[in-house]
């Protein structure tokens, strides 16, 4: 029988008020008067209350002219034009799939916005409405862009790229949708031999860095091969590392991770997950980032 | 009454409070992973969790739905543990379905439901230890659970219970104060703008005492609010530090 560890209760040390700095931004909780200026336009996050303009979650003011929002800590996903998601598939419907992305209502696929196997342009018949769950089913996993915002605030996503499409194996990781840092791109090959998809949901995947990439299935050949040991760990550390940086409220993109990973390496990967690790490797991290920026 | 003082001739009552103090009011924010909202919260021995998920699409059955605001669901349950005789069923029972309700209304008027149609908020909150004010101390920590889930409210909503014993109103009942059977005035409050989410009342007072009580339950309803004010700032100066930039 393995060894159990114990664990003794430790007093949370808060980094604010060890860092002691008078913060320079304007923060606010819900019911706040932000202004009584009626000169200024209400954003996301406000709402006029008697002739003042009055914060209706708790976080930093933006201004940006003469418009004022309220970025909440953690919100769910707001969609946008652009964004690279990865979401579930719910349901199947007449033409398309629901698809749970995190956001507060669920995303829509339509048929007609994917790339079917066979890979040329041709119109979408009746067959293929019938063989829509051979393609999707309820319960996989897809990388998408979202093609438009509808005025509800639903999405709707498209996958008319090699690089979008059903995903095979990996990890799902899940996090605030704030945590993660837009860029260039969210499909990164990282040098420890396995890859991550940021979707700007929060939801990330990792699998192993794919050998050649297949043109022609258009990502809906799932490759079962199993995967090595070393690409597992590799995958499982990277895994341990992201909940780290979450925890410690790192923003995600593609050098966090790969410097948490390597500050990761004293440690076995099980005990990456343990508070006084976590606190070490991404103190480590952060250091080293702010190296990089001068 | 027999046998019990619950108010001495030097103005202390059962716990050593004076007659408008509260108990000690201790919160955390944030304290699940999972959930898109989560906070704990002591009231003195009355313990209370609560989760909120959410806006997400309507879960069950789909009819539900309103096409103009979100939906609010809220679950009271009490831990079997949590009452001095073992509980049967934690939730369910006719009680905690009216307590249900009951926060359902509080929630209904304070979060700004019209933005997010179609949708769904829920909000679960569970007794872990009953000592008096349960209904008050699910409030407050659903409060906090809301606001760290980043959904818009009008105000923070906070409650406190007040009594009436030996004509002197009391704030925050506690477990022996509420069995002694005396009237019992539970008050959810937006603080800042002064307006009624919830007010109920239970037994009889007479209508003179009325206004005192309700105002030893609004100053003690602000007393809360100092406190659960304090709790999100603390936790949002702590994040945005952290998150730098």
């Amino acid at each position: 029988m393995a060894a159990i560890e114990v664990r003794l209760p430790v007093a949370r040390k808060l980094v604010a008020q060890s860092l002691a700095q008078g913060s320079d931004k304007h923060l606010v909780a819900p019911g706040d008067t932000i202004t009584t200026d009626t000169g200024y336009m209400r954003g996301h996050g406000t709402y006029m209350g008697d002739e003042k303009l009055v914060a209706s979650v708790a976080g930093a003011v933006e201004r940006v002219n003469k418009l004022i929002c309220v970025k909440a800590l953690k919100t769910r996903y707001n969609g946008e034009v652009g964004d690279i998601v990865v979401g579930r598939v719910t349901e199947v419907q007449q033409k398309r799939w629901k698809v749970e992305t995190n956001a507060r209502l669920d995303s829509v696929l339509l048929l007609s916005s994917m790339n079917l196997p066979g890979g040329e342009l041709r119109r979408r018949s009746a067959e293929d409405e019938l063989a829509m769950r051979d393609y999707l089913q309820e319960g996989d996993l897809i990388s998408a862009e979202v093609q438009a915002v509808f005025s509800d605030g639903a999405v709707s996503l498209h996958t008319r790229s090699l690089k979008y499409g059903k995903l095979g194996q990996g990890v799902l990781v899940q996090v605030s949708p704030s945590l993660v840092k837009r860029q260039k791109t969210h499909f990164h090959d990282l040098p420890c031999g396995a890859s991550v998809i940021l979707g700007n949901n929060g939801f990330i995947w990792i699998y192993p860095t794919p050998e050649q990439k297949n043109e022609e299935a258009g990502g809906f050949v799932t490759d079962l091969e199993p995967v090595s040991l070393h690409d597992r760990e590799v995958i499982s550390r990277l895994r341990n590392c992201i909940l780290a940086l979450v925890a410690q409220k790192l923003m995600l993109y593609d050098t966090s991770i790969v410097y948490c990973y390597e500050a990761s390496h004293p440690h076995q990967i099980k005990d990456v997950l343990k508070p006084e690790v976590m606190q070490e490797i991404v103190l480590e991290t952060r250091q080293r980032l702010l190296e990089l920026e001068g | 009454m027999a046998g019990l003082e619950l108010l001495s001739d030097e103005g202390y009552r059962v716990d050593g409070r004076r007659a408008g103090e509260l108990r000690k009011v201790r919160a955390r924010m944030g304290v699940f992973a999972q959930a898109d909202g989560s906070a704990y919260l002591e009231q003195g021995n009355t313990k209370a969790l609560a989760v909120v998920y959410g806006p997400h699409e309507m879960r069950g059955s789909r009819s539900k739905a309103l096409h103009d605001r979100a939906l609010v669901n809220c679950q009271y349950s009490m831990a079997t543990f949590s009452t001095g005789e073992r509980k049967r069923r934690p939730h369910g029972d006719r009680k905690s379905s009216e307590m249900t309700l009951h926060l359902k209304q509080t929630f209904e008027a304070a979060i700004l439901t019209q933005l997010y149609p179609r949708s769904q908020i829920d909000i679960y909150v569970q007794i872990l230890q009953a000592d008096g004010g349960n209904y008050c101390a699910c409030v407050n920590a659903a409060t906090l659970a809301t606001i760290d889930a980043g959904i818009p409210m009008r105000d923070y909503v906070c409650a406190c219970s007040a009594g009436f014993i030996e004509d002197t109103p009391l704030a925050d009942l506690n477990y022996v104060e509420e069995a002694a059977g005396g009237p019992q005035v539970a008050l959810a409050l937006l603080p800042k703008s002064d307006q009624i989410a919830l007010l109920e009342m239970n037994s009889r007072l007479h209508e003179d005492h009325l206004e005192q009580v309700m105002e030893a339950a609004s100053k003690a309803c602000k007393d809360v609010y100092a406190v659960l004010d304090q709790v999100v700032r603390d936790h949002v100066h702590e994040v945005t530090t952290l998150l730098g930039e």
